[in-house]
């Protein structure tokens, strides 16, 4: 069963080392759903509202992204894409799935 | 010729830079109407014209879901502009150019105007300007803002702009799929012309957006149906084909359009060389320096703003003093002097007196913010702010500035984008315990608890902030359900801050304070006058004035946290104009000689060390003052916060030290 995905390293967002870069492949808009199952209407709107926004700042399918750096409490990560560098708390990235190179 | 221009920009751009250098101190700071957001309009002759120019809050998008972008894009679709400037960092076009598009679709009268090349160049990126502006169909100007240049030709570009205005839309082409789909649409949409205010094409993309605010207006239509039954069928297609929402596809087509113009009008560097900004980044995000470095900068920040504005503060009580003594002098003593003299000049003086720490504190916050490093300092606070408190990294500096004065505290609230992240911190910046009510402290312990002032004073400074976390965690539960802000925040890259923006910037607020609190502390200055002096007669704050006589009625609802004396109440009401107010009122009530041996004695009549503790956190917890209520009025553009505040507080107070008192009572403590 070889194919073309076992050579490829697929990681979500939080979980990339410092330095580590890849292209973004697909928000996991199940996974995030299924993690708060039985949950309210609210967190799916704040859920969808934090995608339109990095949308608006450039994490669109196919982008370059890199982690740059960790805070030193851990959280939150600061990530650069697009040529810029934005900060995202390790929750807010765990929906992003990236393809390392 | 009148020309109506709004800058419009990505945050950190030097939006802010170019309309400062424009406009000078040409400028008028207010809020959009009903609205919390900041609105800076400012003008400027140039050869014959005079240009009003509005600096729209900086965006990312042009979407419906935070009030600035609202505001911007209501101020491109329905104010009278005419000519939208789009400043656009040389080092970021990638990003920055995503607004333009969206401005595009809106088919904006635009002028792009290209910041920060010097930079970009140093770095190695070659822009092909005129190449860029043949394009897009937008004129294109290079500006560096922060020393002018580009100037004269940006607004020549202005000028022509207003004669010859542009549909920028018309070179705006997305990929072909997403087109098609769009004109159908489109179609269906012009059959309607009360739709047609905004262009068809526009509404068209913002409903695939599922943009809330078209699709409220499109629900008026008499075609609503046919156009959300085309709106779900396209939504149903793109999820077939990209196996993604419409909202994405059209941020990818967005993208791709950008990636295509650029791929045509940007050479980019060889190698990338580490940038200024990483260097700085490396050690001041550091894993181990990053925290030490953060709370330096802190330190020197509260250092600077209390030990160099505390002292200055006196010249100004001095001379509102003299001022006092001059005008009893003049007037002799009568009670149209005091109605001046306590009434009046104390009680403004009493604000007034703030200016030199606001003034100081607004300097520092708007070096940090210029230069960058207040992203930063949010970045590593976020972790603390948001596990206790559930809130937002950039929460930290109010509440640290709140130890010396809540009313700077608030003020700082300013740099945080999300509504409900500044009510909240607003909230809770009353807990912190500020110097003016040091005095009452060490008053109090002098008499009370000899042996461990230091002590019982760091202990009041715990109790706030535990009571602030407690409190914050009931206010997410009550007022904020189920709200968490998600900290999506640029790291700008680091600049040196601009003399002139910087002194501008600060001044402006420093004025506002003086303005808008000025009004209400005048009003409340006058109350409490009012109360002290009448009836007509009695000696001014006494037993028999109207201030004694409520303090007598409304003692008794103290008694139950252990003094219920009329002298006490009569402090804390005055002491809910200004927190230095209260240990002058006792000083009056208790024979006024400011001796405080013999306040001393006739506290300790009334006082316990338990109940003077008591006294003390109630103290420290109710209604911090009216400049307090004013500022948080102003700030937050209505009466309701402040209300809430005064809520909040008046019930922590009394229910803690309610708690704090019978919990001694039964431990033994007298």
């Amino acid at each position: 069963m070889t194919n073309e995905k076992d050579f490829r390293t697929i990681k979500t967002l939080n979980e990339l080392k410092v330095g580590e870069e890849g292209i973004i492949l697909s928000y996991n808009d199940k996974k995030y759903y299924n993690d708060k199952a039985p949950k309210l209407k609210n967190n799916e709107n704040q859920y969808n509202q934090l995608k339109r926004h990095l949308l608006g700042m450039g994490f669109v399918k196919g982008a370059k992204i890199k982690l740059e750096k960790i805070a030193p409490l851990g959280d939150p990560i600061k990530i650069k894409i697009k040529g810029y560098s934005i900060s995202l708390r390790k929750s807010e990235a765990k929906n992003i799935e990236v393809e390392l190179n | 010729m009148k020309i109506k221009v709004g800058f419009a920009g990505n945050p950190n751009v030097g939006k802010t830079t170019l309309f400062n250098y424009l406009t000078g101190l040409r400028q008028h700071v207010g809020n959009w109407p009903g609205k919390t957001v900041e609105k800076a309009e400012g003008h400027l002759n140039f050869k014959s014209s005079r240009i009003d120019i509005v600096d729209l809050p900086g965006n990312y998008a042009l979407s419906a879901h935070s009030i600035e972008e609202i505001v911007s894009r209501d101020f491109i679709v329905d104010e009278n502009s005419d000519v939208i400037v789009n400043v656009i960092d040389a080092n970021n076009l990638e990003r920055n150019l995503y607004l333009t598009t969206q401005m595009m679709e809106l088919g904006a009268n635009l002028v792009i105007a290209i910041n920060m090349n010097k930079f970009a160049k140093k770095r190695g990126y070659k822009i092909d300007m005129e190449n860029l502006s043949s394009l897009l169909g937008v004129p294109v100007v290079e500006i560096e803002a922060n020393d002018g240049s580009g100037k004269e030709k940006l607004l020549n570009t202005i000028e022509k702009s207003k004669e010859n205005p542009i549909d920028s839309s018309e070179k705006l082409v997305y990929g072909r799929e997403l087109q098609e789909h769009l004109l159908q649409l489109q179609k269906i949409i012009e059959e309607d012309k009360n739709l047609l205010d905004t262009p068809s094409s526009w509404t068209a993309i913002k409903l695939l957006e599922n943009d809330e605010i078209i699709s409220r207006k499109v629900e008026k239509s008499f075609i609503k149906d046919k156009i959300f039954k085309e709106v779900e069928k396209i939504g149903k297609h793109f999820h077939d084909v990209f196996n993604e929402s419409s909202e994405e596809v059209i941020a990818n087509y967005r993208y791709a359009f950008i990636d295509g113009l650029l791929n045509e009008v940007v050479t980019n560097p060889e190698v990338e060389m580490p940038t200024i900004t990483e260097k700085i980044d490396r050690i001041v995000l550091n894993r181990i320096l990053g925290l030490p470095i953060f709370l330096i900068i802190m330190w020197l920040i509260f250092q600077i703003t209390f030990t160099i504005g505390t002292p200055l503060k006196e010249p100004f009580e001095y001379l509102f003093a003299l001022i006092g003594k001059i005008t009893l002098g003049f007037l002799g003593e009568n009670i149209f002097s005091s109605f001046i003299v306590d009434g009046l000049i104390n009680g403004v003086g009493g604000v007034l007196v703030f200016i030199p720490i606001i003034f100081l504190m607004f300097l520092m916050i708007s070096i940090l913010e210029d230069s960058g490093y207040l992203a930063r300092a949010a970045f590593i606070m976020d972790r603390i702010m948001h596990k206790l408190v559930g809130l937002h990294g950039k929460s930290f500096i109010p509440m640290i500035l709140g130890f010396g004065c809540g009313v700077p505290g608030i003020m700082a609230t300013r740099t945080m984008e999300h509504e409900r992240d500044r009510i909240l911190t607003m909230l809770l910046i009353p807990f912190m315990s500020c110097t003016a009510r040091l005095p009452i402290y060490t008053l109090f312990v002098a008499v009370f608890f000899t042996a461990y002032q230091g002590e019982v004073i760091f202990s009041l400074y715990l109790i706030g902030i535990i009571i602030a976390i407690i409190v914050a965690t009931i206010l997410k539960r009550v007022i904020f359900k189920g709200i968490t802000t998600p900290f999506v925040m640029e790291l700008p890259t680091y600049k040196l801050p601009s003399f002139k923006g910087v002194l501008i910037h600060t001044w402006e607020k420093t004025y506002g304070f003086i303005r808008k609190a000025g009004t209400i502390i005048l009003a409340a200055s006058v109350i409490i006058w009012v109360l002290g002096s009448f009836p007509v007669g009695v000696e001014y704050g006494s037993h028999e004035s109207l201030i004694g006589q409520i303090g007598n009625l409304a003692s008794p609802l103290f008694a139950p946290l252990g003094f219920g004396y009329w002298q006490p109440t009569v402090a804390l009401i005055s002491g809910v104009a200004a927190k230095e107010v209260v240990v002058s009122t006792f000083s009056s009530l208790f024979g006024g000689s400011g001796d405080v041996s013999g306040i001393g004695l006739a506290l300790q009549n009334i006082f316990t060390p338990l109940t003077a503790f008591t006294f003390l956190i109630f103290i420290l917890l109710y209604i911090p003052c009216f400049s307090f209520l004013a500022t948080v009025k102003k700030e937050s553009n209505s009466w309701k916060w402040p209300s809430i505040l005064l809520c909040t507080t008046i019930i922590t107070a009394y229910t803690v030290s309610f708690v704090v008192y019978h919990i001694g009572l039964l431990i033994g403590f007298r």
